[in-house]
C-alpha cells in the first residue's frame, strides 16, 4: 500500500494527469483560453473526481469485474450531472461559456481511469487522497497553461473572475500589456503549443533533479568503499 | 604536353549545403529586386530585419542546447528561411511581426524539432501561417505598386513606417492585393469586375506578374544549377494551371484566369523557393509529382472556395503533412528487382 504522502505526489507531480498520464487532453486544450476558465472546469472536475473516487471505492467490492467499466461511467456521469446543475444555479455565465466542456466530464479519461487504476482496488480514504490530489494535479495544470495562454493571447491575468468568484472579484483582472492580441495563443494550436512547453520544462526539472540524486548517491558511496586492486590475472 | 588533358574519372563533388543554400539565397535576388522596384523599400527592410533576428534566435537556440552555434550559422540555412520569410510578408510590416515570425520559424518550426534536416514542416510557412491567423490586419495590407503612388515612399519614411507608427504611416500606401480585391468582388461577374477596376487590372496586375516573373527567373537559374529537379514546380504550376483552366473556360464570368492564379500572390515564390525544400518534400521524383500537384490543387481550391485569398503557406504545409505518405507508396525500383515496393510488406 502506498503511503497518503506518495499518494499526494502521485497526484500532483510524479503521475500528474495532465502532464504525464496526458488523459483529459480534450477540455485541457479547449477551455485553458483565460484563468477563469480553467479555473471553472478545473474546480468542476475536481468535484466530479472526488464524488466518482468514493463511490466506487464504496462499492468495489460487489461489482462484478465484466460490468464495471459501464457501472464507473454511471456513478461518473451522475457526479457529472450535480456539477452541471450546481453550476447553472451559481455560476450560469461560466457555465455557459463552457457549454458543451462540462457534460464531457463524463468523458474525461482522467475521471474513468482513476475509477478504474486506484478506487476499485483501494479503500475509502486512499481513494479520497487520491482523488482529490489528482483533481488537484490537473487543475494546476489547468490554471497555469490557462494564465499563460490569457497573459500571451491578450496580455491581462484573471479577466472575468467574477463569474466564478461574484461581485467582489470585479477589480481582481490585471493588465499586464496594453492593447495587445496574439490570437495564436488563444486558438487551438497555442495550446498545444503552451501544452508542450510545460512537459517539457516538468521533464527538465525531473532529470535535473534525477540528476542531482544520482550525484548524491555517487558521492557517498565512493568513500566507504574499500579499493582493493586485483593482483591475479 | 598531355598533362592539361582531363582524363578520366570525371568525378563530381557535390554541393554542400552551405553552397546550395548560397546559390538559393542569390537565387532569390531578381524577385527581391522586382518587390524592392515595385513595391518600395519595404520588403528590403523585412528580409534585413528578418535575417537578423533569425541568425540571432538559431545562435542562442543552439546555445542553449549546448552546441557549437558557428557551424550551424555557417550553413546559411536560418538565412535563408528568413530571407523567405521577409519577401512572403507584406512590405511596411511592423517590425515585431518580423521578429516574432523569425521566432516561430527558427525556434519552434526548425530547431525544437532537432535543427536542419528534422524539421517536417517548412519552417517559413509555419511562421507565415501563424503570423497570418494572429494578425490578420496586418499581414494582409499589402502595399500599393509605387507607379500609383504621387511620390515613391523614401528609405527613412519606410523604416519610420516599420519601427515607429506603423498605422499612421502605412495606411496611406497600402490596398487589397489582386487576389483578395478578386476575392470580395461580390456579386459582379468577372468581367464587369476588370471593367469597373481597370485600373486595378493594368497596375496592379503588371507590378504582381512583374514580381512573378523575377521569382520564376531565380527558379530557372536554380533549375539550370541543379539545386533542385523540374518535377515538383512544373507539377505544382501544371497543375494549378490546369485546374484554373477547366473553371475558367466553363464559366469565365466567376472564375479567374490562369494567367491570373499564375502570376499573382505567392504562386512563382511557392513552386520555385517554398516547396523545393528537399527536407520537407517528397524524396523520388514520381513522390515529388505528386507532392507539386497536390500544393497546386490545394491553392486553387483555397484560393476559388476558401476563406483565404492566397493559399501557398497552407498548401505547402497540408502536402508536409502527406510527404511521408507520399514516400511511403512512391519508393522506386531497387536495382535488382522486378517491381517497386509499394505499400505494407506482408511477407516480410
Amino acid at each position: 500500500m502506498k503511503s497518503y504522502q506518495e499518494i499526494s505526489l502521485d497526484g500532483l507531480w510524479h503521475n500528474n494527469p495532465a502532464l504525464v498520464q496526458l488523459l483529459g487532453l480534450c477540455p485541457l486544450l479547449a477551455v485553458t483560453g483565460s484563468v477563469v476558465n480553467a479555473l471553472g472546469l478545473g474546480i468542476a472536475t475536481i468535484l466530479v473526481l472526488v464524488g466518482s473516487n468514493l463511490s466506487v471505492s464504496l462499492i468495489r467490492n460487489y461489482v462484478p469485474e465484466q460490468v464495471r467499466l459501464p457501472a464507473f461511467v454511471m456513478i461518473i456521469a451522475s457526479f457529472v450531472t450535480c456539477a452541471e446543475l450546481l453550476m447553472q444555479a451559481f455560476t450560469y455565465e461560466l457555465y455557459q461559456i463552457l457549454g458543451i466542456f462540462i457534460p464531457l466530464i463524463v468523458t474525461n479519461c482522467a475521471i474513468l481511469g482513476r475509477a478504474d487504476a486506484f478506487a476499485s482496488k483501494n479503500p475509502l480514504l486512499p481513494s479520497l487522497v487520491d482523488g482529490i490530489m489528482m483533481g488537484l494535479g490537473f487543475t494546476a495544470v489547468l490554471v497555469l497553461l490557462g494564465a499563460m495562454r490569457e497573459l500571451l493571447g491578450q496580455g491581462t491575468l484573471f479577466e472575468n473572475m467574477q463569474l466564478l468568484f461574484g461581485p467582489m472579484a470585479e477589480n481582481w483582472k490585471i493588465v499586464v500589456f496594453e492593447d495587445y492580441s496574439f490570437l495564436f495563443a488563444i486558438l487551438p494550436p497555442g495550446a498545444f503549443v503552451g501544452m508542450g512547453i510545460l512537459i517539457a520544462i516538468k521533464n527538465m526539472v525531473d532529470k535535473q533533479l534525477k540528476d542531482k540524486a544520482e550525484k548524491a548517491k555517487n558521492n557517498q558511496p565512493k568513500e566507504k568503499v574499500d579499493r582493493r586492486i586485483r593482483v591475479t590475472g | 604536353m598531355a598533362f592539361t588533358r582531363v582524363s578520366s574519372p570525371h568525378l563530381h563533388r557535390p554541393l554542400s549545403t552551405h553552397q546550395v543554400m548560397r546559390y538559393v539565397i542569390l537565387a532569390t535576388l531578381p524577385g527581391l529586386a522586382a518587390l524592392t522596384w515595385v513595391f518600395g523599400w519595404g520588403s528590403l527592410i523585412n528580409v534585413v530585419i528578418a535575417s537578423l533576428a533569425g541568425l540571432a534566435f538559431e545562435a542562442a537556440v543552439l546555445m542553449l542546447r549546448k552546441r557549437n552555434p558557428v557551424p550551424a550559422l555557417k550553413d546559411n540555412s536560418a538565412l535563408l528561411t528568413c530571407v523567405l520569410l521577409g519577401l512572403a510578408l507584406p512590405p511596411l510590416a511592423p517590425w515585431w511581426l518580423l521578429i516574432t515570425g523569425s521566432f516561430v520559424a527558427i525556434v519552434i518550426a526548425k530547431q525544437l524539432y532537432g535543427g536542419l534536416g528534422n524539421n517536417p514542416f517548412n519552417p517559413a510557412m509555419i511562421a507565415y501561417a501563424l503570423l497570418l491567423i494572429s494578425f490578420p490586419v496586418e499581414m494582409t495590407q499589402w502595399m500599393m505598386p509605387a507607379e500609383l503612388l504621387e511620390k515613391r515612399v523614401s528609405l527613412g519614411a519606410s523604416l519610420q513606417a516599420v519601427f515607429a507608427g506603423h498605422q499612421q504611416v502605412a495606411d496611406a500606401f497600402t490596398m487589397a492585393t489582386p487576389l483578395d480585391g478578386f476575392k470580395h468582388k461580390g456579386e459582379l461577374m468577372a468581367d464587369e469586375y476588370w471593367r469597373q477596376n481597370a485600373f486595378v487590372a493594368e497596375k496592379v496586375w503588371g507590378s504582381w506578374a512583374f514580381v512573378s516573373v523575377g521569382f520564376m527567373l531565380g527558379g530557372l537559374f536554380l533549375l539550370w544549377k541543379k539545386i533542385f529537379t523540374w518535377h515538383i514546380p512544373a507539377a505544382m504550376l501544371g497543375s494549378l494551371a490546369l485546374l484554373s483552366a477547366i473553371f475558367y473556360g466553363g464559366d469565365p464570368s466567376n472564375y479567374a484566369s490562369p494567367m491570373v492564379h499564375l502570376l499573382s500572390g505567392a504562386t512563382m515564390l511557392g513552386a520555385f523557393f517554398i516547396a523545393t525544400d528537399p527536407v520537407t518534400a517528397a524524396t523520388s521524383n514520381k513522390g515529388k509529382l505528386w507532392f507539386g500537384a497536390g500544393i497546386g490543387v490545394l491553392v486553387y481550391v483555397i484560393r476559388t472556395w476558401g476563406n483565404y485569398p492566397d493559399a501557398v503557406a497552407f498548401s505547402v504545409l497540408l502536402m508536409n503533412f502527406a510527404a511521408p505518405f507520399i514516400d511511403y507508396y512512391t519508393q522506386p525500383r531497387t536495382f535488382g528487382h522486378n517491381k517497386a515496393r509499394k505499400g505494407i510488406k506482408r511477407d516480410a
